[in-house]
């Protein structure tokens, strides 16, 4: 297992080497630069400027430049932030994007696998049919729609929580985090009992829960002890690079519910044409996404003994 | 029975939360505290005065620095004493004297000194500072020389600190709107001994910007600042001013979706937002129009007209463009948001100065025009493409444009959209053949307006050029009467809207809601308010 763990996390460096050369030519082949504006400085002013940050040498030296950084672990000055480093800004936008990452997970399987199970376990019946177009219809209504309706009704109407920020306002008890978890997290949780549906049915069919159910075990043991484990597979492979998303934060729920987070970096970067930290987050979420996929290989190999030969 | 009862108060408790109770909002208890909370559009980049470029640190800058002179409660054409208490100058207005009062104090408690500005004035001219505004003091004489290299005996150039209270400026010629020049914040004062704690004179990148360092001389001083989420400013108890300033701080929310920032308002979470989203605007005004404000603003829309494109080298064809929008109509069915239909470049609200009211809707002109260029009803005209940036108002003016020039010119042009960067870059390397364009003036004087369309100016971006054109700026820049001196603009301007290198939409206006708790918050053309006047009931 340790064996296979380390081999998967060596793959990570060819990866990243990847994903860092082809996001650092698309960054710097865009038209433009992080120092044009509608009031454009003049030509001396903007190459003083791209000259402080490095841009105006070669750029295979910008390149190996960068690599030589990274790997001292850092990831450069940002322009769009001109006195903080990449760092810090991952550092300070990252913990908002895990803290509704997390809860949007948690909402999510507790409404998504139940949801799942009960639509398989009662398939073709009303407890089927609800759950389901319930959940077809939180696939279809994407996040920037449900985020403002989300604010209106809990916000505006009841006064229960913040419609925008991350500071409390005075007389609202939600905490600020959780309409923006709500709203991810109804939108995932539509999937994942989508894929729980499907893999609980799968499994129900199979010979082994025939027999089980032949020698007269508990229904409710059947699907706990037997069913679930194997139906809940589906699922674990969308939750590694679904949770790593998750928790690099959502561009559109950010901006609509005003969060410091990092989606709302990362996407004004690109636009920005900052290019450190658009390369920064973009190493960043890389990384995320092949730790958790290399987490739900392990959880794989966890509940289904097939894989770990 | 003791089930009913154990679920009572559940059942209570769930009954009042759902209620809607009418309770205190963060604005009505911020009002009470008198802390005013603002959305500010962006997260500013920087808070240093001298290298900000953008709106929304201009507005931080407001609160947190003063310059010599300072905005007025209700009239941006009148510059009141801020830093310096009085001034005298010569006959032409070349040569300026200030007084720096003397309880004029930093926010650490240092004394305000003449040699601030000096040394400030140095630092915004050092060509490694690399300040996009640095131009802006290109009027002092010996200015350019440093900022060009040709020397770096910084002496040379026209500031003079004569003693710790009296600082002489000596410009390059006659500058009677100078003042107004002086309101913008490339002229504030930095605190020298903070700047060369945190660097050198001339580093771009400071950290002296961050809370615990920064040292200004508004009537606020930064308290925190948390990037995306907040900036909170408290009263400086060492201004000059400190027992008129009536709030006692300002929190600046960067809140970029304008859709939010209307909830938030709804909310209670702010009393004045930075914008009003464009279809909101109608039902406002229908129905709570005590709640939105529209004021004019210093700005105008346009559309720049690519001169080298051989179709539009003929100055007929771009009047004929120019004639056949119908501007009262895009003002009243598209953008309907009290924008005034432009008749010159220049925006109405300056004092002495009036545009020459030359652009007119008349479509028959325009065929007329058209015919004569040898395009009659379109025939042969090449079908060219208007550029906008990425949103959904620029997107649906240029159609509205598109439609009225296909209706009345019968040509055919296209809508070319692109990404804000990459729209930028287009129109820089006059890679477009009409391009949608903004200009917002940096100071209450026409020249802000009218000395970007000089040969190779930085931002004329059309490749016109006009040898009368550019001798009448340079009369203006020399003569110190005013009324002549209008009289040479508006001459240069009569040529400028008659060659046509573009076609004037309409002139901004500024659109925000505000809470009724809010006191002074006067209608001014710059939008820059003196936030010592601003009170909360």
């Amino acid at each position: 297992m340790l064996k296979f763990i380390f081999h998967r996390l060596l793959q990570l460096v060819p990866v990243l080497v990847v994903v860092i050369t082809v996001t650092f030519l698309m960054a710097k082949k865009a038209p433009g630069g992080p120092f044009s504006a509608e009031r454009k400085a003049s030509p001396q002013v903007i190459e003083r400027q791209n000259a402080y940050y490095g841009y105006d040498k070669p750029l295979p030296v910008q390149y190996f430049r960068y690599l030589a950084n990274l790997a001292k672990g850092q990831l450069g000055p940002s322009t769009t932030y001109p006195t903080e480093t990449v760092n810090q800004v991952i550092a300070r936008s990252f913990p908002v994007s895990l803290q509704v990452g997390t809860l949007a997970m948690a909402i999510a399987l507790a409404f998504g696998v139940p949801a799942g199970v009960l639509a398989a376990v009662r398939k073709n019946t009303l407890l089927d049919y609800l759950p389901m177009s319930f959940a077809m219809s939180g696939i279809c209504l994407p996040t920037f729609v449900m985020g403002p309706v989300l604010a209106i009704i809990f916000g505006l109407w009841l006064h229960w929580g913040n419609v925008a920020g991350i500071d409390q306002a005075e007389n609202t008890w939600l905490p600020p985090i959780f309409l923006p978890a709500l709203t991810l997290g109804l939108f995932y949780g539509a999937y994942v009992a989508r894929l729980t549906r499907g893999g609980m049915l799968e499994v129900l069919t199979q010979d082994f829960i025939r027999t089980a159910q032949a020698k007269g075990v508990n229904s409710l043991r059947i699907i706990l002890k037997h069913t679930l484990k194997g139906g809940l597979m589906p699922v674990v492979s969308f939750l590694g690079p679904a949770f790593a998303g998750l928790i690099s934060g959502s561009f559109v729920v950010e901006k609509v519910f005003n969060l410091p987070g990092l989606g709302k970096e990362f996407i004004k970067a690109a636009f920005n044409r900052d290019y450190s930290l658009i390369l920064g987050t973009v190493v960043f979420y890389a990384v995320l996404i092949v730790v958790f996929n290399l987490l739900v290989d392990v959880i794989h190999a966890l509940l289904d003994p097939r894989i770990r030969h | 029975m003791t089930r009913t009862l154990f679920f009572l108060p559940f059942v209570a408790a769930l009954t009042l939360a759902v209620l809607p109770v009418k309770a205190e909002t963060k604005a009505d208890i911020a009002a009470k505290n008198k802390i005013l909370l603002i959305g500010n559009g962006t997260e500013p980049q920087n808070l240093d005065p001298q290298v900000i470029k953008g709106v929304p640190e201009h507005h931080l800058i407001m609160a947190l620095m003063e310059g010599l002179v300072t905005n007025n409660i209700s009239d941006q054409s009148i510059e009141d004493p801020g830093l310096a208490d009085r001034w005298e100058h010569n006959a032409d207005a070349s040569e300026w004297t200030f007084h720096i009062r003397d309880n004029a104090r930093w926010s650490n408690g240092d004394p305000v000194k003449a040699s601030d500005f000096v040394f400030s004035y140095q630092r915004m001219l050092s060509p490694g500072l690399a300040a996009d505004y640095a131009d802006m003091l290109f009027i002092i004489k010996g200015a350019r020389e440093f900022y060009e290299g040709k020397t770096t005996d910084f002496s040379t150039v026209g500031v003079k600190a004569i003693d710790d209270h009296t600082l002489k400026i000596t410009l390059v010629g006659p500058t009677p709107f100078f003042l107004s020049m002086l309101l913008h914040t490339s002229w504030y004062p930095v605190h020298p001994a903070t700047i060369l704690k945190f660097g050198k004179i001339d580093d771009r990148v400071s950290l002296w910007t961050k809370p615990e360092n920064y040292v200004g001389t508004g009537p606020f001083k930064l308290k925190e600042w948390k990037p995306n989420e907040v900036i909170t400013v408290e009263r400086n108890p060492n201004y000059w001013d400190a027992a008129n300033v009536k709030l006692n701080g300002i929190e600046f929310y960067p809140i970029e979706d304008q859709n939010t920032e209307e909830r938030a308002f709804r909310a209670g979470q702010l009393h004045k937002t930075n914008e009003v989203p464009l279809d909101k605007i109608p039902a406002y005004r229908r129905d709570n129009p005590s709640l939105i404000r529209i004021d004019p603003y210093f700005g105008t829309y346009f559309y720049r007209y690519n001169v080298t494109t051989p179709a539009l080298k003929d100055p007929r064809v771009r009047q004929a463009l120019t004639l056949a929008i119908d501007r009262e109509s895009i003002v009243e069915n598209v953008t309907r948001a009290g924008q005034k239909p432009a008749t010159g470049f220049t925006p109405e609200g300056m004092g002495g100065y009036k545009t020459p009211e030359l652009v007119e809707y008349d479509p028959d002109k325009a065929r007329e025009l058209m015919k004569e260029a040898g395009y009659p009803d379109g025939k042969g005209f090449p079908k060219l493409d208007i550029l906008i940036n990425t949103s959904e108002q620029h997107r649906t003016i240029a159609e509205a444009v598109q439609d009225m020039w296909k209706q009345e010119l019968g040509i055919n042009v296209g809508i070319r959209n692109e990404e804000w960067k990459v729209y930028l870059d287009s129109q820089t390397n006059l890679k477009y053949t009409i391009s949608r364009s903004a200009w917002i003036g940096d100071y209450l004087d026409p020249i802000t307006f009218l000395s970007m369309w000089i040969t190779n100016g930085g931002n004329n971006n059309t490749g016109w050029s006009n040898a009368e054109f550019d001798a009448l700026i340079g009369e203006a820049n020399r003569t110190g009467d005013e009324a002549k001196r209008n009289e040479v603009l508006q001459k240069a301007e009569t040529i400028l809207l008659n060659e046509a290198p573009f076609g004037v939409v309409y002139w901004y206006t500024r659109f925000y809601l505000l809470s009724p708790h809010v006191v002074n918050w006067n209608p001014l053309i710059l939008d820059n308010h003196n936030y010592k006047y601003i009170d909360l009931k």
